[in-house]
């Protein structure tokens, strides 16, 4: 008994490791599909090893309680900017070393090719995505095009969805309430700045409905129970190219930030996690997966030539928070700010909430 | 000749007493071999994680491990005066900060101080990069570098970080916050952890009464129905019950919502004017009414069980008494039922206490329960802090259970 006991465990241990030779967690949703296809797919095709894509809500959970309890199943992990930074610092990934990335399509060096700030100790991103606000053209033919639009409830009345937390809302609110983009930390790290991005939260507090998950922003718009919402813009993007739904985007004082491919300490496969990594995150990868979602690649070579989306025809650079049409007026999300401030702020966000 | 009438023995001479005793531990010892599996797996699936939460909760040496120096200078000098800590204390922590920079634990001490001290974690590693070319006197260098380290609020915040056991997550989680003084109470502006577990109590309350209300008529209807009505019945009962979580939560969002199906049908009807749609998703409301469904299979299981073995009887006998039909329901049924009416409200009050997905989709601004900032302190690295709150609302959860059953006894619980 005992003896087919081990015998089994072994047998399921083995299987797994036949089974994939490379893991990756992702988000799932139209991103995961959009992974599996621009990296995923054309990896094993390329190299032949065996890779799986497996989903979470939010892969830094899991891997912050896998590698504390020292059971790493994933290989890679795609996680947000701040958590590449703060997991990184709590020792819980793997340092990445930037010099082995490739170089660019054109030649120019993986560091110098990659935008400021896309390559973390720990981290390469995968894509640049970004908080927007998008509205129905169907109810403001003229639309709004400003931040502050969003708040004007007397030229743009109706309801308004906003992401429910601290993260973006705020720095959206200070926007919105004439701070320029390169103040927004500076203000917001005062307590002044706090008030006033609250105060001007209240003066629209009545009239928002609250969302969580990212698929309910454009479900909101399509219901018609809010006029215009806070997004993220792929999921907008989504919504109107595929679904053929009216739906504009704001690109006024979007909030972009990076998202990073990261290996956890202790990852089974190491050596071909980081092959997927160099290959995911080569020129031609990060434009496959351009091709498919509209989240911008983080090296400059691959914008050299005009991406078409997966449909073969819309050109995908307007739609991109990269674009320098869409940067105009734009802020990155600090990584510093919300690693020292997002659970303060958010009990604040909360009991402002409740209030 | 008494002795050999006294002592009972088995045929091979053996005492019959001795002989039982080693027959049923036999059978005892096979019986506890059989619940043996059950047992590792509670023990392992639960009782390990929920201590190993415990544990967390009371427990983090991000700080003490990674800063000897300093701990060892609060051990020595416990009553320093935070608002003015001598240079040696200062030469400590540089000393431990550029330790930190060479042994990489720069983001795990500061996180650790974090919790207590917002800011901390990028002074902890700007401080740390620079710490290995500071000279000495090394309190002013080190406010050089950033002012925030001369804080009242941060040396105690550290010298309570110094050990690795410590209460602070729980003063944290009952809106304690660390200022320049010592542990204070929050600012108007920022408790909040109380008052959601108030709200977490009284909304669970609230949907365990709805059910009950509700559930108490259709599980008697159940019992008391033909067979072959009550199993078709029964299937729209299980149905919901057997359909996913989400997709329930996300009908009732159809149904509810200001352009949703009960709003145009109201609006259509002429009923109400298309300006005054009523708000029953993304509030409180929806809450409710999404919870109450989603549990409600939970109250009218119990109470069926409980009510299909009530003799029909019992009440007739009573109305041949001459009892009016209230004095019977009152007097003999309702009694009858209690056990299933305790299991039932346990269940679903338990359940609503920990509710997560619900709340968090539809609960909109005021919605929010405890849960989802468990939820929160989960996915922001802040273990402990969610651990402290869990191990609050375990506790809570046990009185409750105790008074319970001080007030209606355990044993008296039927679950079907």
């Amino acid at each position: 008994m005992k003896k087919t006991l081990i015998l089994t465990t072994a047998l399921v241990g083995l299987g797994f490791a036949a089974n994939a030779d490379v893991t990756v967690m992702s988000w799932g949703g139209a991103y995961g599909e959009a992974q599996t296809e621009a990296f995923v797919k054309p990896f094993m095709a390329e190299t032949g090893i065996k890779t799986i894509m497996v989903d979470s809500d939010n892969p830094a959970t899991p891997v912050k309680a896998m590698v504390e309890s020292g059971n790493v199943t994933v290989d890679v992990a795609n996680i947000e900017y701040a958590d590449a930074i703060r997991l990184c610092d709590e020792g819980i990934l793997e340092p990445i070393d930037a010099s082995t990335l490739p170089a660019g399509a054109d030649g120019t060096p993986a560091i110098d090719d990659f935008l400021p700030g896309a390559i973390t100790e720990c981290g390469v991103s995968t894509d640049i995505w970004s908080n927007v606000f998008a509205y129905d053209n169907t109810k403001f033919p003229e639309g709004p095009t400003t931040v502050a639009d969003f708040f004007d409830l007397e030229k743009f009345p109706g309801k308004r969805g906003l992401k429910k937390g601290a993260k973006a809302v705020l720095e959206f609110a200070l926007m919105g309430d004439g701070v320029p983009a390169s103040e927004v930390y500076d203000v917001l790290s005062t307590p002044e700045g706090v008030e006033r991005a609250f105060a001007k939260l209240d003066t629209i507090k009545k009239d928002v409905v609250w969302w969580e998950a990212g698929s309910q922003a454009p479900q909101l718009l399509a219901d018609g129970e809010v006029v215009m919402t806070t997004a993220y813009n792929g999921r907008i993007f989504a919504a109107a190219q595929n679904e053929g739904k009216p739906f504009q985007i704001v690109w006024d004082g979007h909030i972009y930030e990076n998202e990073m491919f990261v290996i956890p300490k202790g990852a089974p496969n190491m050596e071909q996690a980081m092959e997927f990594i160099r290959f995911a995150t080569s020129t031609e990868g990060l434009r496959a997966s351009a091709q498919q979602i509209s989240y911008g690649p983080a090296r400059k070579s691959s914008m050299a030539e005009e991406i078409i989306y997966k449909d073969g025809k819309t050109v995908m650079a307007p739609h991109l928070p990269t674009a320098p049409e869409n940067m105009a007026n734009a802020l990155e999300t600090s990584a510093d700010f919300w690693v020292d401030h997002d659970s303060e702020l958010n009990e604040r966000f909360q009991a402002w909430l409740a209030q | 000749m008494a002795d050999a009438a006294q002592i009972l023995t088995t045929a091979d001479g053996r005492p019959l007493k001795a002989a039982l005793a080693a027959a049923q531990g036999r059978a005892k010892r096979r019986a506890f071999l059989l619940v043996l599996p059950l047992l590792l797996f509670v023990l392992l699936t639960f009782l390990v994680p929920i201590a190993y939460m415990l544990m967390r909760s009371v427990e983090h040496d991000g700080f003490a491990a990674s800063a000897p120096a300093l701990v060892e200078w609060f051990d020595e000098n416990p009553d320093f005066d935070p608002a003015n800590p001598p240079e040696e204390a200062f030469a400590a922590l540089v000393q431990d900060l550029a330790r930190m920079q060479e042994e990489r634990t720069t983001g795990i001490a500061g996180t650790r101080i974090n919790y207590s001290v917002p800011g901390s974690i990028s002074m902890f590693k700007k401080g740390a990069r620079e710490a290995a070319g500071l000279e000495p006197p090394y309190k002013e260098a080190l406010l050089a570098v950033d002012a925030n380290f001369g804080r009242p609020a941060l040396w105690r915040g550290m010298a309570s970080a110094s050990n690795a056991y410590t209460a602070e997550f729980y003063l944290v989680a009952s809106d304690r916050k660390l200022t320049d003084a010592g542990w204070a109470r929050g600012g108007d502006k920022e408790r909040i952890y109380l008052y959601l577990f108030g709200k977490t109590f009284m909304i669970s309350a609230l949907i365990t009464v709805i059910c009950l209300l509700l559930a108490f008529p259709v599980a008697h209807l159940l019992a008391t129905l033909p067979m072959s009505k009550a199993a078709l019945l029964m299937i729209l009962v299980l149905l919901p019950f057997w359909t996913s979580l989400l997709v329930r939560t996300t009908a009732w969002i159809v149904l509810l919502q200001e352009q949703g199906v009960v709003n145009n049908l109201l609006v259509g009807l002429g009923l109400l004017d298309d300006k005054g749609r009523l708000s029953m998703m993304y509030n409180m409301t929806g809450t409710v009414v999404a919870m109450t469904h989603v549990l409600l299979p939970f109250m009218i299981l119990p109470l069926y069980s409980v009510m299909r073995v009530i003799p029909p009887s019992y009440a007739r006998a009573a109305r041949s008494l001459g009892a009016t039909s209230w004095t019977t329901f009152r007097r003999v049924y309702l009694p009858q039922t209690l056990p299933g009416i305790a299991a039932g409200s346990l269940l679903v009050f338990i359940l609503a206490v920990g509710y997560y997905i619900t709340p968090a989709l539809v609960g909109g601004a005021d919605g929010q329960l405890i849960s989802n900032l468990i939820q929160f302190h989960m996915s922001k690295s802040n273990w402990s802090l969610a651990a402290a709150i869990a191990a609050m609302l375990l506790a809570a959860i046990l009185i409750l259970y105790w008074i319970y059953d001080r007030l209606v006894g355990i044993d008296r619980l039927k679950f079907g």
